[in-house]
C-alpha cells in the first residue's frame, strides 16, 4: 500500500513540487515555540475566509441583485431556502467575526512588533487586506437593501462627493447613476462577489509568502533564525508548523465555533450590532432614518468622520471628516517606520509605550461607541479628543518609542 | 491573563444595545413564547383577521405555518381568507394604490416587524392608541405620534384618552379607559400579547428550530474541543 502511495506521491513529484511545497510550508517550516493565544487569529482569519467565501456562494444562488426584489430575496433565504436561514447567519455572523478576528490579528502585530524588519511588507500587504476587507464588508452590506444599506452607503459614497473638484464625478462614477439606485446596488454585487474577493485571495496568497519567507515573530520578538542549529541549521527555538501547530490551531478553531456558533444559534443580531434593526426595513429613499449608524466594526471611523465641526486651514469640515477617517486607517501603514525602539516586544519595551498603546486601544473603543450613538454636544467634544489621542500615537512614537527604557532582549526564546 | 482579558472583551462587546421606544415612552415588557402553540395559533387568527386586510406578510407562506401545529386543511379554512392556495405568501388583500389613498402612506408589510420594531414597542404601541379629534383618522398613539393607522381593535379594547399631568418632573402622559370595549383590560392584554407573540414567531419562522440545532451544535463542539485539546497535549508533550 505504501509502495504504491509513494510511486504516485513520485510521480507527481517530478511533475508538480508538492512534497517541496509541504515541506516548506508545513512539516519543515519552523515556527517559534512559544506562541501564546495571541497567534491563533491568523488561521482563523483563514477560517472565516472560507467560511465567507463557501456561504458567499450558497446565498449568491438565491439572492436577487435587484433594488426592488434584493430585501425580499434575503427573506426568501430565510424561509424558504433549505438551511438558507443557517447560512445567511452564518455569513453575517462571519462578516463581524472577520473583523473581530483581523483587529485581534493586528494588535498582536502592534503588542509584539511584527510590523518591524524584517517584515515590513508583510504588514503593507496585512494592510492592503484590511483595506479589501473594509470594501468587502462595505459592499456586502448594501446587498441586503434595508434602511441602514441604503443610507449607511449614502453616507460613505457621499464622502467621495467631499473630495474637492473630482468629487461630484467620481461619486457619480461610482453610482453609474446620479443618487443611489440599481445601478449602484448591481455594481457593488459584482465588486461584492467577484472582483474583491479574488483580490483577497492573490493577498492573503502573497501574504502567507511572505510571512513564510521572513519567518513568524513571536511573543519575545527575536529572531529564531539567528540562533541555528550548526549541525542541521534548524532554528533551535523553532518547531516545525505541521503537526504541532496544526494540532494547536484545531484546539482555536474548535473555542472559535464555540463563540461564533453561539452567536450564529443563539444571538444572530448580536442586540442589533451584528444585524441591525433598521436593516429590517427595506430601503425606503424618501425616508432618512432618524440615526444612521454604521455596522459595529466601522463606528471608530465613523466617528473621527464627525469629529470635526469647523472648517479650518482653509478646508471644509467635511472634507477634514473625510481626511482623518482615511488618515486613521492609512497611518497603520507607516508603523514599521514611526516604531524607533531598539527592541519589537511589548515584553522588552518601556512604560512610554505601555501607556501610549493602552491609550491607543481605549480611544479606539470610546470612539467605537461614540459612534453608535447620536452625536451631542458632549460626544462630539469626546470624539475631537479621542481622535487626537488616536493620531498622537502614531505621531509621537518615533519620539516616545526612542527614549522609552526598554529592557534587554533575551538570547532564546522564554518559557 | 490581562490580555486575554481584554481579547473576550473585544468578542463580547456587543450585547449592549438597547432600543427604546422613538419618543422616549417607557415599554411595557411584552409576553413572548414561541414555543407556545396556542397562543401563536390565536395570534395567527387574530393577524389575518383584522391585520392582513391592510398589511401585507408577502415574504411569509401560508404552509410554512404547519410549523405551529396547524395542518393544511386547518390553514386553508382557518388562515386563507381570500381563497389563495396554501403555498401562497400572504399578500394583503388591499392594493398599494388604496393604502397611499387612504391612509397617505402604504400600510408597511408586517413580515418583519417585529425584527426591526422590537417585542415590546410592539406590545406597547398596540395598546397606546387614544381619541385624538386634531388628528385625520381621530386617533392618536403614545409611541407613534400622529400614527396614519386608526386604532383598528377599538371595538376590542374601547376608547382611551389621554391624560396629562404636569409637575415639577415635566409632563406626565397617561392614558385612561373613556369608553369599555368588548373585552376586558386583561383580556385585552392577553390578546394583543399573542398577537405580538404571532409577530415575532412571523419575523423568523425558523428561530426555535435555530435554537434546538444550536444546542446539538455546542454538545458537538464541547466534544471535539476535549478531543482536539487531548491531541494537542499528546502532540506537545516533548516540547520544552
Amino acid at each position: 500500500m505504501s509502495n504504491i502511495f509513494n510511486s504516485m506521491l513520485a510521480w507527481v513529484d517530478k511533475r508538480f513540487p508538492l512534497s517541496s511545497n509541504w515541506k516548506a510550508h508545513l512539516s519543515e517550516y519552523y515556527a517559534p515555540k512559544n506562541f501564546n493565544f495571541w497567534y491563533f487569529f491568523g488561521s482563523l482569519a483563514l477560517l472565516v475566509l472560507v467560511n465567507q467565501l463557501l456561504t458567499g456562494i450558497f446565498l449568491t444562488m438565491n439572492y436577487k441583485p435587484d433594488a426592488s426584489q434584493a430585501f425580499a430575496s434575503v427573506e426568501y433565504i430565510m424561509r424558504d431556502v433549505d438551511y438558507g436561514w443557517l447560512i445567511r447567519y452564518m455569513h453575517s455572523t462571519g462578516a463581524s467575526m472577520f473583523f473581530v478576528v483581523v483587529y485581534l490579528h493586528m494588535f498582536r502585530g502592534m503588542m509584539y512588533g511584527s510590523y518591524r524588519k524584517p517584515r515590513e511588507l508583510l504588514w503593507l500587504v496585512g494592510m492592503v487586506i484590511f483595506f479589501v476587507l473594509m470594501s468587502l464588508a462595505f459592499t456586502g452590506y448594501i446587498l441586503p437593501w434595508g434602511q441602514m444599506s441604503y443610507w449607511g452607503a449614502q453616507v460613505i459614497v457621499s464622502m467621495f462627493g467631499a473630495i474637492p473638484s473630482i468629487g461630484e464625478t467620481l461619486q457619480q462614477w461610482l453610482l453609474g447613476d446620479f443618487t443611489l439606485s440599481d445601478a449602484a446596488l448591481n455594481r457593488f454585487f459584482a465588486y461584492h462577489v467577484v472582483t474583491l474577493p479574488l483580490v483577497l485571495l492573490v493577498l492573503v496568497f502573497v501574504h502567507i509568502l511572505a510571512l513564510h519567507e521572513t519567518g513568524s515573530n513571536n511573543p519575545d520578538g527575536i529572531e529564531i533564525k539567528e540562533n541555528k542549529n550548526p549541525e542541521t541549521g534548524i532554528p533551535v527555538d523553532g518547531i516545525p508548523f505541521h503537526p504541532y501547530y496544526s494540532v494547536k490551531d484545531i484546539v482555536g478553531v474548535v473555542v472559535f465555533l464555540i463563540v461564533f456558533c453561539g452567536i450564529i444559534f443563539f444571538a444572530p443580531e448580536m442586540g442589533g450590532y451584528f444585524l441591525e434593526y433598521n436593516n429590517f426595513i427595506p430601503a425606503n429613499t424618501l425616508q432618512t432614518p432618524d440615526h444612521i449608524a454604521p455596522v459595529w466594526y466601522f463606528t471608530p471611523y465613523y466617528s473621527m468622520l464627525r469629529a470635526v465641526t469647523v472648517n479650518f486651514l482653509g478646508i471644509d469640515a467635511k472634507l477634514w471628516g473625510v481626511i482623518l477617517m482615511a488618515g486613521s486607517v492609512v497611518v497603520f501603514c507607516f508603523l514599521p517606520w514611526l516604531d524607533r525602539s531598539p527592541v519589537k516586544s511589548i515584553r522588552y519595551k518601556g512604560p512610554y509605550f505601555k501607556i501610549a498603546l493602552t491609550l491607543f486601544v481605549i480611544s479606539f473603543f470610546v470612539l467605537g461607541w461614540l459612534g453608535t450613538k447620536s452625536p451631542t454636544p458632549l460626544y462630539t467634544l469626546l470624539a475631537q479628543i479621542f481622535t487626537v489621542i488616536y493620531f498622537a500615537f502614531f505621531i509621537l512614537m518615533p519620539w516616545y518609542s526612542k527614549i522609552d527604557k526598554t529592557k534587554p532582549e533575551p538570547k532564546r526564546l522564554k518559557e | 491573563m490581562k490580555k486575554i482579558t481584554i481579547a473576550l472583551l473585544i468578542l463580547c462587546m456587543a450585547p449592549f444595545g438597547v432600543l427604546a421606544g422613538e419618543s422616549g415612552m417607557p415599554l411595557d415588557r411584552a409576553p413572548i413564547d414561541t414555543t407556545d402553540n396556542a397562543s401563536l395559533k390565536r395570534g395567527a387568527e387574530t393577524f389575518v383577521n383584522y391585520c392582513l386586510t391592510c398589511h401585507g406578510a408577502s415574504y411569509m407562506r401560508y404552509n410554512r405555518h404547519r410549523d405551529i401545529g396547524y395542518t393544511n386543511e386547518e390553514i386553508l379554512s382557518k388562515l386563507v381568507l381570500t381563497g389563495q392556495k396554501v403555498g401562497d405568501l400572504m399578500q394583503s388583500a388591499m392594493r398599494k394604490k388604496e393604502g397611499e389613498e387612504w391612509f397617505g402612506v402604504v400600510p408597511p408589510d408586517l413580515s418583519v416587524i417585529a425584527r426591526a420594531r422590537g417585542a415590546d414597542w410592539l406590545y406597547t404601541y398596540l395598546r397606546a392608541f387614544y381619541r385624538d379629534d386634531a388628528t385625520h383618522t381621530g386617533w392618536n398613539n403614545l409611541v407613534f405620534d400622529r400614527v396614519a393607522m386608526p386604532h383598528v381593535l377599538y371595538e376590542l379594547q374601547g376608547e382611551q384618552r389621554l391624560v396629562v399631568k404636569t409637575s415639577d418632573k415635566g409632563e406626565q402622559k397617561s392614558l385612561t379607559l373613556e369608553k369599555a370595549g368588548q373585552l376586558s383590560a386583561t383580556e385585552y392584554d392577553k390578546f394583543v400579547g399573542d398577537l405580538v407573540n404571532y409577530l415575532v414567531y412571523l419575523g423568523e419562522p425558523h428561530a426555535n428550530a435555530r435554537k434546538q440545532l444550536g444546542i446539538e451544535v455546542m454538545i458537538f463542539l464541547l466534544g471535539m474541543l476535549v478531543l482536539s485539546y487531548a491531541l494537542k497535549k499528546e502532540y506537545w508533550k516533548d516540547i520544552h
